[in-house]
């Protein structure tokens, strides 16, 4: 396998990630992007062009004019160790087999994952993650005159149901497990973080659907998939629907800092003032340091681009503008914070861990994360706990960990480097 | 009236140590600092294998294989006990000529063992390479989930299991990290490598193993793998090894061992070891390539000078008992462990007591190298 050789390689290719590239290459320092997905873009700004106007065709097109990025699409991380020279050897898959990218520096830009949260029915066909739903939506699926139902918690659940509608489907409802008096906190920190256009905007979209506070989804249910949801709370209904688009929150995807070996804090990622993680030469910027929106991420990513290359005179006013941002994260976590009559939704039987099976009284059970893989093997598939790590802490309390190499699976002839 | 045992640690031999201590009527209290199974226990490829590196070896892998089957039919699901049977496999005319001393030493241990020549060998497991000289099969060895049996072993014994550190030992006394002190008239050592931090003047060294689990979807094996080199490979010297070794696991997934490292603990792969270790798999057994990694971890083995466990008495301080050091056979050998601290405490005699398990022995081996 040959490798790929850079000065900085950049793991997501999202709004952090993009900044990160641009500070970065400003200094004439070789980049490498990598991201998974098909291009750039990242969550909010999937499948942009360079040609779109806006922030991100703006930043699309600063990353295009760099030469001294590279970009490389389609590429999972699966593993990383020592490099030969120092530094880090980084193991994609790709859908041309894989590849091997040698790096001095590396700035983690992965972002976040939606927290699901299991109630009865959830695993039947046409109960999906609320960004879930928009991101088939943008690959492509028809939703045109389905009903679709979106809970959950958190300002996605208002894009999202915007998206909906502008796809042609018929939105049921939007319903919110937050309060009102919380979600009158949130307008008001929005409104100071300068956010009264972008809401205003997803209301008038959203104009006629009806929104119900402190109302969450209790079961689903249907013979071969979804047809009804029950909601309790503040607003006791049933309603027929095709679609649930259920999200409570989301949460930094710490999988593939914790392979780096980057120390954790309160499920984010930890780091200093200058985006350095605990790993020397590994940064991290964006949702996965804490959640708060894409210009925290973007706010991040330059400042990790610059300190990550030495370029600190540049900085200019960024610790500033990112205080803020930060401000703007702290209001955010805190009126959507989860109400506790949350964790009695799953019955015994309601399985929390699709990938092998387990049900909630088995993890009740448990005292921790760690005995309740090794007990009920919870979060040992596949995806190592990506839809019920973030479930189990909000549950019972649990501090996810222990995620193991590869990130996915790996042909044993790749691993073997044949 | 009964008497106050601690043990510390809730592995799988301090869970079986529990459990013998409670049949001798003993109120026992079993003290974690962290999940229960979740050391070595959680670590290791769970094969219950005899073997027969030393006549004391020899006897209490067979032993602990008997009381493994005795308790077979009381484990639950979960802990995946089988009798899938351990296949030796010779690659040349050395390995080949050291079947038949294997096969005798089984034999007077009252395991059955069986010597396959080349064309059976690959009759009964296909997917080996071709080329191949022979094997010893072993159809009474088997495999256990040992996290599931540890915590068995501990919930059927009635021991209340205290979630705390032990930080210092006394005579008949053990101190928490939570402040707590507890009296006991006997306390089990049954750290595993934590052990050291209590008892430093232990001769324990860690060598460390890597496993490798791939998604279903490889090659079909029915045996336990071993090639006959692991003897010449892994236990001969200090120097870092590896040797082939598959488990097939009830789902169809491939556990992979093994490699053995003295002086690295560390939860990040040895990448180069691995490999090699992997090479090494994927030679024997070519379908391998055909595989996808699903996890790869590391474990701490806890390893004496003569690799055989300490188990006994501590000599020098009243009240403790030493169960420990059992290096790669610790699952396998945790109920003869468990049946030799009966018998040391007057429960009824075990077969084993003919071996010298105990931590003097090191100082004879000393005195006559
Ligand atoms: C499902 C979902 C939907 C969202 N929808 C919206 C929305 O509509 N509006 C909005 O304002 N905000 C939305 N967000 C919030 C979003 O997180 C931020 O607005 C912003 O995109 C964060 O930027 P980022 O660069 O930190 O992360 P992201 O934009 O998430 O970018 C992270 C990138 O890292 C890549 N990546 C992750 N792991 C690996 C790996 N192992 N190997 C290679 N690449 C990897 C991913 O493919 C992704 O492209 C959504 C978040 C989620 C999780
Ligand atoms: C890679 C690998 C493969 C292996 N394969 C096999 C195999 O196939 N077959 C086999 O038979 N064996 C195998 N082994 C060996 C086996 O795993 C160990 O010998 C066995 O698990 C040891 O069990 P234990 O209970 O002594 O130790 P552990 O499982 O390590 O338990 C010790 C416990 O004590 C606790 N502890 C330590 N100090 C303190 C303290 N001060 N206070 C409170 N608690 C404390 C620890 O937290 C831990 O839970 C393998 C080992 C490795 C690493």
């Amino acid at each position: 396998m040959t490798a790929l050789e850079t000065d900085l390689l950049i793991i997501g290719a999202g709004p952090a990630g993009l900044s990160a590239a641009l500070s970065a290459a400003q200094g004439g320092a070789a980049v490498l992007l990598a991201d998974l997905g098909p291009g750039p873009g990242g969550q909010i700004w999937r499948g942009a062009k360079a040609s779109d106007g806006g922030e991100s065709g703006t930043l699309l097109r600063g990353v295009q004019r760099q030469p001294n990025i590279t970009a490389l699409y389609g590429a999972q991380v699966a593993l990383s160790e020592r490099g030969p020279q120092g530094g880090h050897a980084v193991q994609f898959s790709t859908p041309q087999g894989p590849r091997r990218v040698l790096a001095q520096k590396i700035i983690l830009a992965s972002g976040a994952t939606e927290r699901f949260l299991p109630f009865p029915g959830w695993t039947l066909p046409g109960v999906v993650g609320a960004g879930g739903l928009q991101a088939m939506v943008k690959s492509g699926l028809d939703v045109r005159g389905a009903r679709v139902l979106v809970a959950g918690s958190g300002p996605l659940l208002l894009a999202v149901a915007a998206g909906m509608r502008a796809a042609g489907a018929e939105v049921v409802g939007v319903a919110e497990q937050a309060s009102p008096t919380r979600l009158l906190g949130f307008g008001l920190a929005a409104q100071r973080g300068g956010k009264v256009g972008e809401a205003a905007k997803l209301l008038w979209a959203l104009r006629g659907v009806p929104y119900w506070p402190a109302t969450y989804p209790v079961e689903a249910s249907g013979g071969e998939r979804l047809t009804q949801v029950e909601l309790g709370g503040l607003t006791r209904r049933t309603l027929e629907c095709d679609w649930l688009a259920a999200g409570f929150g989301l949460v930094p995807d710490t999988r593939l800092a914790a392979l780096f070996g980057c120390a954790l804090e309160g499920g984010a990622v930890k780091v200093g003032a200058w985006q350095q993680t605990s790993q020397p030469g590994i940064y991290a910027a964006g949702e996965l340091t804490g959640i708060g929106g894409v210009d925290k991420a973007r706010l991040e990513g330059s400042m990790a681009g610059y300190t990550a290359t030495g370029q600190v005179e540049r900085l200019r006013d960024l610790p500033t503008q990112l205080e803020q941002a930060r401000h703007f994260q702290a209001s955010l976590s805190r009126s959507f914070a989860l109400r506790p009559s949350l964790r009695t939704l799953p019955a015994a039987g309601t399985l929390i861990c699709r990938c092998e099976d387990v049900p909630h009284a088995a993890l009740q059970a448990c005292p921790s994360w760690t005995e309740a893989k090794l007990q009920t093997r919870c979060g040992m598939g596949t995806c190592q706990g990506r839809v019920c790590g973030p479930a189990a802490e909000t549950l019972y309390g649990w501090t996810f960990t222990g995620v193991r190499p590869p990130l996915l699976p790996l042909p044993l002839a790749d691993l073997l480097g044949e | 009236m009964a008497e106050h045992a601690v043990v510390i640690g809730a592995g799988i031999v301090g869970a079986a140590c529990a459990a013998s201590l409670a049949r001798l009527g003993h109120r026992v209290t079993v003290i974690e600092a962290g999940p229960v199974g979740g050391g070595a226990t959680a670590a290791g490829m769970g094969h219950l294998v005899v073997m027969d590196d030393s006549p004391a070896q020899l006897a209490l892998t067979s032993r602990s294989l008997e009381l493994w089957a005795e308790l077979a039919p009381r484990l639950p699901v979960a802990a995946d006990y089988r009798t899938c049977g351990t296949l030796w496999v010779a690659s040349d005319a050395e390995e080949l000529a050291g079947i038949l001393p294997k096969q005798a030493a089984y034999r007077t241990a009252g395991r059955a063992a069986g010597v396959l020549d080349a064309a059976e060998l690959a009759r009964i497991e296909p997917e080996l390479r071709g080329g191949l000289c022979g094997g010893l099969r072993v159809p009474g060895d088997g495999v256990v989930y040992a996290p599931v049996a540890a915590r068995f072993l501990l919930e059927h014994s009635g021991a209340a299991l205290v979630r705390a550190r032990v930080v210092n030992l006394a005579e008949r006394k053990v101190r928490l990290d939570n402040g707590q002190t507890l009296a006991a008239e006997w306390v089990v050592v049954a750290g595993g490598a934590g052990a050291s931090e209590l008892l430093p003047d232990l001769p324990l060294r860690s060598r460390q193993g890597h496993l490798l689990i791939t998604e279903r979807g490889g090659p079909q094996v029915r045996h336990q793998l071993i090639e006959l080199g692991y003897l010449k490979s892994a236990h001969a010297s200090d120097a870092d090894s590896v040797a082939f070794n598959v488990q097939p696991r009830p789902s169809g997934q491939l556990l992979i061992g093994s490699s053995r490292q003295f002086g690295r603990v560390s939860k990040e792969p040895d990448w180069p070891l691995l490999r090699r270790m992997l090479a090494r798999a994927a030679d024997y057994l070519p379908g391998l390539r055909r595989a996808s990694a699903l996890r790869i971890w590391t474990g701490q083995r806890s390893a004496t000078p003569d690799h055989l466990p300490i188990i006994g008495p501590h000599p020098d301080r009243p009240g403790i008992y030493l169960a420990l050091g059992h290096e790669g056979l610790g699952i396998t050998a945790a109920l003869g462990t468990a049946e030799v601290l009966a018998a040391d405490l007057g429960g009824p005699a075990s077969p084993l007591s003919a071996h010298d398990f105990g931590l003097r022995r090191f100082e004879r081996q000393a005195v006559h190298a």
